[in-house]
This record gives C-alpha cells, structure tokens and sequence, in this order.
C-alpha cells in the first residue's frame, strides 16, 4: 500500500488524488441501481439472490438484491426502510426537552454525535450561550464515541471476513468506553447527557484519572490491531483494491466522512467548518488516496489516534475547569438546580413550566452539520416560534453512504460485497430513521 | 447584483445565521442547482428536504422565551401578546443544502416552493446523491419529482398509502391490523 499523495490535479483543493479510475462508475440509469447488462440479460446464468435483511453480515437489516453471474455480482439493488420507525414525525409532537432522547437512538452506535447536532441546533435558534466547559465535555464525548464507533466496524468488519479474534480486541476497548461512559453519565449507552444548554450534570471526580487511562492505553491496543491486521495476507489480499470508489464519483454521491477521505478527498467538518472548540486543538486528519476498502479501514484506524489526541488535550483543559458551570444560567430554558425547588417559589414555577410546556423556541429554520463517526451528521429544524418542532429532519450519513454501494460493487466478487458493505459503515437507524 | 441573482429562475434571497437562503422558480431548479454547481463551486447537495406548511400560523404563538440575557419583555411573542409567524407562499417548502469543498465550507440553501399536485424537477442529473433524497420526499411527503427514473416508496412499505410526514397525517393514524371491525 503506497501512501504517496499525487499533488492536486483539480483548480479545488481537498481533492488529493483522482486517479483511482477513469471516468465515473456511477450507474447511468438510477444511480444506485447496477442494472444487468443488457448481453446477460436473458441468459439463464444470471441468478438472483436476496443478500438481508436478516443477514449477521448486513450491520442490521439492509437488504441487497444481488444479481449474480457465477460470482460476479453484476447487478445490485439496495432495499432499505426495514428499521424505520418515524423518529422525525414522533419529534414533532414532543417538546424540544423531550426531543434529546430521539436522536441519540437514531444513529445508535455514534450516539453522542447525533446528540450534539440536535442540541446544537436548538442552541443556534435560541442564540443561547453553552459555558465553556460543557463544550469541552462535549468534545471530548464526542471523540470517545468516534473511537467507541470505529471499534464496533473494525471489530465487526474484521469478523465477517473472518478475523474473529480483531473483534474480541476490539470490544475489550469497547467495554472500557462504555465503562467510562457510564461513570460520568450513567447511561453505557443513549445517555442524554447533552441538554440543550449544555450537560446534564457536573462531571464526576473519579472520571479524570479514569479517563487518563484509557487514552494512555489506547495507543498500545492500536499497535495491537495494525499488528493483527496491517501484515496479514488474508486481510490485505480481501481489501486492497476491492470496491474502489474514485474522489469524483464520492462527491457526487455525497459521500462524507471516513469514505470520502479514503477517496482522496481532504475534508473533515471538524477542521473545515470547526464547530465547538476544535479550532483550539491540535489533531491531523488522515486521508488516503486509494479509494478501496483497506483505505477505509486505514483512514478509520488512524483517526482513533487522532480522536485519542484530541481527548487528552480535551483532559489538560477540563482538569483546570474543576467548579465552573457546565449548564448555561438562563432559567427559560435550562431547568433549575434541584435544591433550589424547596426554597424558592421562582424556580419551582420554573420547573413546572419547563416540564409541563416546554420552552419555546423563536421562528426560524437553521442546518447545523458536525462531523459524526460515520460523516456530515445534519439536522434541519424549522421552529414556528412554539414549544415543539414544526419539522425537524436528519441528514443520516449512512443513509448517503448506502447510496455508494451500487458504484462500489462494480466488478466485484460476491464475497467481496460483505467488505464492502461493511466498509461503508452504515448503521441501519441511522439509514431508516 | 449579487452573484445570487444570476441563477436561473432567482426569486429572493435571504440571509441566514448558518448559510443564505436563496429562492428559485420551481420549474427552474434543475438549472439553478446546475449554475449553483459549475458556476459557483457548490459540488455537494449534503440534504434535501421537504416541510410542509399546511396549518402554519393558524394558531397564534404565545408565551415567554429565554434569551441569552434572560427574559425579553419587549419581544412580540412574551406571554400575552400573540404573532403569528411569517407565512408562506405555497404548502411545501422543498430546501437543497448546499456545501462547497473550498476554504471556509460555504454553505447554501436553494429553495423552491410548491402546493399539493404541483411537480418538481428531479435534481438527479446534477448529483447522483439526490436519487435517495427525493424518493424519501416522495415517499414520506408526498412530492412527485418530475424526471427520477424510479420514483418509488423507499422507508415504507410499497402498499403504504398516505405520506406520514404531512402535517394532515395523524401519528397512530395506521390502519390497526386482526381487530373486530376487521
């Protein structure tokens, strides 16, 4: 694998390399549809297979109808809608309090991301300020859950080609996240510790040197996976050069995230668009240019390194903020601290009023995007100046990753379909929502 | 002139806190999204998304709301005074979320409006990426996009009837399969 970056061929700069193919790949007639040549198209070889939905391999219920010549996949179409649960329209009929848990569960496994957008997107209507060290709580969450999310593909992809000890490894790190996370939320899991205005609770004590472990640990258990992976035949010889996406064809589809950087493309919301304090710290983001599944993986592996880094320096700030507010002071909106309720009449009229109605939030209609494990995370909010969402939709970056399958799967194997698939790391609630 | 009033079809524009609102003819998206692209440098259509307005503004919006500096007297929608919000020009809104991959990752919205039975142009030949997008807007919100070669349901199933996302659609609104009456 040749980590040589070409110098940029286009008048646009975070495209590194294109050079990945000729052309485009991206099916003529529908876009993410690979229809079957017209040549095989009524011969009696080509068969037809129902790939999902309930299938270990398919990261849920993705269902692919697969048109097969031998093992050539020649034709694939991909059935979604199977875990779709309406999560936008239940949003619309509770209050913006209410509405914290609904993201969480829609990208079940990058769930502080998808908390953090909705939050941030409430905050941004209401031009309420978030105390500083709830940001940097925030970040630093959001980084353990980019790790926590990176270890689930690496474990489960690794296991479907048949590297099952990867995924022990993997999901030992994961219990220590999940442990983390429920020393300082209580949740291991959809912890509905980002509030709008800032975090549930004060940080607990104990979390610190616990924390501090983990990061000085985590650099040891990467040397581990590169050491079973990055030198295994098996490993390289199923993902180098299989599902090849160009730089072009992943703009087109609207790739983003881990997928889009693997196709040479230099973006990363953090760095680009920096939101929270990621403009304070200092991390790199790792493109490679080959475009194939290994780069996928390459490209998630190091950014747990970099999310490691980010973490540590989240820590050095955090550890001097001890006593500081972690919730914005504005009584409309945030709820009341608990022993106030005994003594003040205010703050208890507060409470009710916050728990019963709601706060309301001023007309307008705002897109904030961060950038989730698995790419561009969006939520679109249009507010009628009332108490709930007049609508409120996702923009779910494995639901725009799926849309890739059809170029990715040109030329392939039929055992290579579950690499690439995986490889694309879509988590099924985030795609059906 | 700004370089908004170029694009085909050009309506108004709107500043907002995160990115512009630009508003276009419906029949002319499709060029607008093509001139938004070659011309102006927006290479990624992130999202695509429908609102539907039917009922907005019918019942005024009162009470208090918090601001940075506490609570706001004088705003127009602190308890007791009743707004209405803004209306609108047509039921559904439909937004194009736009994003250059250049310094600074500018960001736009094309926006075209449409009422009930009125078709849009598909954007598909303009981003691939839109495939998905519109047949979810058809699927949960009923827009017809003139041009997709398959516009079908894509979260439902394919019997569904109704689109779940209209604001006319009740939650729990599902026929209830096995009762008596059945």
């Amino acid at each position: 694998m040749s980590s040589t970056v070409t110098p940029p061929t286009s008048r646009r700069w975070p495209i590194v390399a294109d050079d990945q193919y000729d052309g485009s790949r991206i099916p003529s007639r529908v876009p993410t549809v690979l229809d079957v040549p017209a040549a095989l198209r009524d011969s009696e070889d080509v068969l037809q297979v129902n790939f999902g939905p309930n299938h270990p391999s398919t990261h849920g219920v993705l269902r692919l109808i697969v048109d097969l010549h031998g093992e050539e996949v020649v034709g694939v179409s991909a059935v979604i809608g199977y875990l779709h649960t309406g999560f936008e329209k239940s949003m619309e009929s509770k209050t913006y309090w209410k509405g914290v848990t609904f993201p969480e569960r829609i990208d079940y496994v990058g769930y502080q991301n998808n908390g953090l957008v909705y939050v941030l997107a409430v905050e941004q209507l209401l031009e309420l300020e978030v105390p500083t060290k709830a940001t940097w709580m925030r970040m630093l969450l959001c980084e353990l859950n980019r790790i926590h999310s990176h270890l689930v593909f690496l474990g489960t992809s690794a296991l479907e080609l048949g590297a099952i000890s990867m995924f022990w490894y993997c999901f030992r790190e994961r219990e220590m996240l999940l442990d983390l996370s429920e020393l300082v939320t209580g949740q291991r899991m959809h912890t509905r510790y980002f509030q709008v205005g800032g975090l549930a609770e004060d940080i607990p004590r104990g979390f610190f040197p616990e924390c501090r472990k983990f990061v000085d640990w985590m650099p040891h258990a990467l040397d581990d996976y590169k050491g079973i992976l990055d030198r295994n035949e098996i490993w390289l010889e199923r993902t180098q050069g299989v599902g090849v996406l160009s730089a072009r064809d992943a703009i087109a589809l609207g790739q983003s995230g881990p997928t889009l950087r693997a196709s040479g493309v230099d973006w990363d919301l953090r760095r680009d668009q920096p939101y929270l304090h990621y403009d304070q710290v200092d991390f790199q983001v790792p493109v490679y240019p080959a475009g194939d599944v290994y780069a996928r993986y390459r490209v998630r592996l190091d950014e747990m390194a970099e999310s490691t880094k980010i973490v540590r320096q989240c820590l050095d700030k955090l550890e001097r903020m001890d006593g500081m507010p972690w919730i914005a002071d504005d009584r409309k909106v945030v709820l009341p601290p608990r022993e106030e309720l005994h003594t003040s009449m205010e703050s208890l009229i507060h409470h009710f009023k916050l728990v019963t109605e709601g706060f309301r939030v001023p007309e307008g209609e705002i897109y904030v995007a961060v950038e989730s494990p698995r790419g561009e995370s969006g939520c679109y909010l249009v507010s009628d100046g009332g108490p709930k969402p007049w609508r409120i939709h996702f923009r779910a970056p494995s639901f725009v990753a799926l849309e890739a399958t059809a170029t990715c799967l040109e030329n392939t194997l039929v055992a290579d379909l579950i690499a690439v698939v995986g490889s694309l790391d879509a988590v099924m609630g985030d795609t059906d929502r | 002139m700004t370089e908004w009033q170029r694009l085909p079809g050009y309506v108004s524009h709107r500043d907002g806190p995160e990115m512009p609102t630009v508003t276009v003819e419906t029949e002319r998206i499709r060029e607008a999204c093509e001139h938004a692209r070659d011309e102006l440098g927006f290479d990624v259509c992130v999202d695509l998304v429908a609102t539907d307005y039917l009922g907005w503004g019918g019942k005024g919006v009162s009470g208090y709301i918090g601001t940075a500096s506490g609570r706001d007297l004088m705003h127009p929608m602190t308890q007791g005074l009743q707004t209405l919000p803004e209306l609108k020009p047509k039921r559904f809104s439909i937004s194009y979320h736009l994003l250059a991959l250049r310094q600074g990752a500018p960001r736009a919205r094309l926006r075209c409006w449409v009422d009930e039975g009125e078709r849009v142009p598909s954007v598909i030949s303009v981003w691939p990426t839109c495939d998905w997008h519109e047949r979810e807007q058809y699927d949960l919100m009923g827009i017809v996009f003139d041009g997709h070669p398959n516009l079908e349901r894509l979260l439902m199933p394919e019997d569904w009837e109704g689109h779940p996302l209209r604001k006319d659609y009740p939650i729990g609104g599902e026929p209830v399969r096995f009762t008596d009456e059945e």
